[in-house]
């Protein structure tokens, strides 16, 4: 445990580098899963099957091949991010972490989108139909009507759906991110022999940690837009 | 129907069975060098000492790494791993009148660099010869003697890269595996330690240009460097010095005087020197004088 608190500076950066990883991922795979949901349940039936390949492709692969599919095939498929290079302070987002963020996103959304379907499923059919009724045309029934009930809906799966998503975040270790889980390969290497419990310890709380704040938010969220019934 | 079925599913067992049994026959012989088993050598150790115990038993297990070509690799069709870790970890096992070459008497088991020491404090492992660096944090709890190599950490790039030494990659991504050492000097020195699984994968991501340059020890990278000749090299000083040496438990002080007198006979009758020549040499490595042991402490 002593080795973590001789360099805490590198714990924190670590951590930061997990939740820089987690915050742009949720993000995106939260704007991409909508799409996908809209999709699938939409009036267009190339859409609705394109999404539901999709969905059944992406979320029955494991995410260690979809992070080296990109990782490694991505380059010679001239999937590249060479180009991006951006510096905030003292962390450094280079093409490893576009290929991290995009095997994450790919992978997440396709669960935001099945959670935001359950979610779909939940809203009374007679809510849509008034919508159509009243002359909004699909995209307003889904802006206006449907999904803002679907999300408060679906809004404790889709927590557990981005708390999956924070824990995933430790493949990126192996993927040339010097995110947390790497950092604690790190130490393990250097000084596992004497305190391996106290550092598996230290890392296993900076992930509750993080959880637990993000848990708490969305019971928040959930008793706000709690509907009246 | 039903019978259908399972007639199809004994047909496909039927036929990796002998898919299985092809790839054995593949490699019979390339256990690397041969050596000479010593006969009753159980007589040769006093009664007590755990050398006696493993050559009365006639079993062994050595932990070896199976990832890294010239030091400790394993195929996928290999009954037995190679490289130079393996050809001393043979020698000591051959000391005690155990063949190496038989998978009953002597099993090779995988060990990464996380569960080296675990391995050999639960006694899964007799020995550990897999590029085991010494540091004075794991002599306080597992027993390690040697060195029987030692070995610094360069830089391999790509062929028309006009980077010269580590230094010129200050602020730059250079790749290794995560949670080495290799990394941690690579930090040291000013770079960005890139973590990847193995060091394949770095050579990977060097030859498809997302990082500039990889490192780890020379020897290993002296490996990649002839697999991908002219496309690759390998550049500047060793800025680093890994001394590898040979893990026992410290439940068996008594080891280390045995392994010592055996890595001593070995650089003065020249096995050692073919041991190098015969896994690293191929990759154009010069085979160095051996290294003096450390004195073993007082049991």
């Amino acid at each position: 445990m002593k080795a973590v608190f001789d360099e805490f500076d590198a714990y924190l950066q670590a951590f930061g580098y997990t939740l820089a990883l987690f915050l742009v991922s949720g993000v995106l795979s939260l704007l991409l899963g909508t799409v996908l949901v809209a999709m699938r349940v939409g009036p267009v039936a190339v859409l609705r099957s394109a999404a539901g390949v999709y969905v059944t492709v992406v979320r029955n692969t494991p995410l260690v091949i979809v992070f080296a599919f990109f990782s490694f095939a991505g380059p010679t498929l001239s999937i590249q991010f060479n180009w991006f290079k951006v510096s905030i302070g003292d962390y450094d987002f280079t093409s490893l972490f576009c290929y991290a963020v995009l095997s994450l996103t790919l992978y997440t959304s396709t669960f935001v989108c099945e959670a935001l379907r359950a979610g779909i499923n939940a809203v009374p059919l007679g809510q849509a139909e008034a919508a159509r009724a009243i002359g909004l045309p699909f995209g307003g029934v889904m802006r206006q009507v449907v999904l803002p009930l679907a999300f408060r809906a679906a809004l404790p799966p889709l927590a557990s759906v981005q708390i999956a998503l924070i824990k995933n975040t430790s493949v990126a270790a192996v993927f040339g991110i010097a995110e947390a889980t790497a950092n604690m390969r790190s130490l393990l290497n250097d000084f596992g022999a004497t305190q391996r419990f106290g550092i598996f310890a230290c890392f296993a709380l900076g992930y509750i940690v993080i959880v637990e704040v993000f848990s708490f938010l969305s019971y928040r969220l959930e008793r706000r837009w709690r509907v009246a019934t | 129907m039903r019978h259908t079925r399972i007639k199809a599913a004994i047909a496909v067992l039927g036929l990796s069975l002998s898919l299985a049994a092809c790839g054995d026959a593949g490699s019979d012989d390339d256990g690397g060098a041969d050596v000479e088993v010593k006969e009753n050598a159980a007589d040769e150790f006093d009664d007590g000492t755990y050398m006696k115990e493993l050559a009365e038993a006639g079993k062994i297990t050595v932990g070896v790494k199976y990832d890294q070509p010239g030091l400790g690799f394993k195929g996928a069709t290999d009954d037995i791993p190679s490289g130079f870790d393996v050809e001393i970890a043979k020698l000591l096992v051959a000391d005690l009148g155990i063949d190496p070459a038989d998978t009953d008497a002597t099993t090779w088991e995988e060990t990464i660099s996380d569960n080296r020491e675990p391995f050999l404090e639960q006694g899964k492992v007799d020995l550990v010869l897999a590029s085991y660096s010494i540091t004075d944090e794991r002599r306080q709890v597992v027993g390690q003697t040697g060195p029987y190599f030692t070995t610094g950490q360069q830089v391999l790039v790509k062929s028309d890269s006009d980077v010269e030494s580590i230094a010129d990659l200050k602020g730059e991504e250079v790749c290794s595996v995560t949670g080495s050492t290799s990394i941690d000097r690579i930090n040291e020195e000013g770079a960005k330690g890139v973590g990847f699984d193995s060091y394949s994968e770095c050579v990977q991501k060097v030859l498809d240009g997302t990082v500039s340059a990889m490192s780890t020890d020379g020897s290993i990278l002296a490996g990649f460097a002839a697999q991908n000749e002219g496309q690759l090299k390998v550049i500047g000083d060793e800025f680093s010095e890994e001394n590898i040496g040979v893990g026992y438990s410290l439940e068996h002080p008594e080891m280390c005087e045995w392994i010592n007198g055996v890595l001593e006979e070995s650089f003065e009758n020249g096995s050692w020197e073919k041991a190098f020549e015969d896994t690293l040499g191929p990759s154009g490595v010069e085979t160095p004088d051996p290294p003096t042991l450390d004195e073993c402490p007082a049991a």
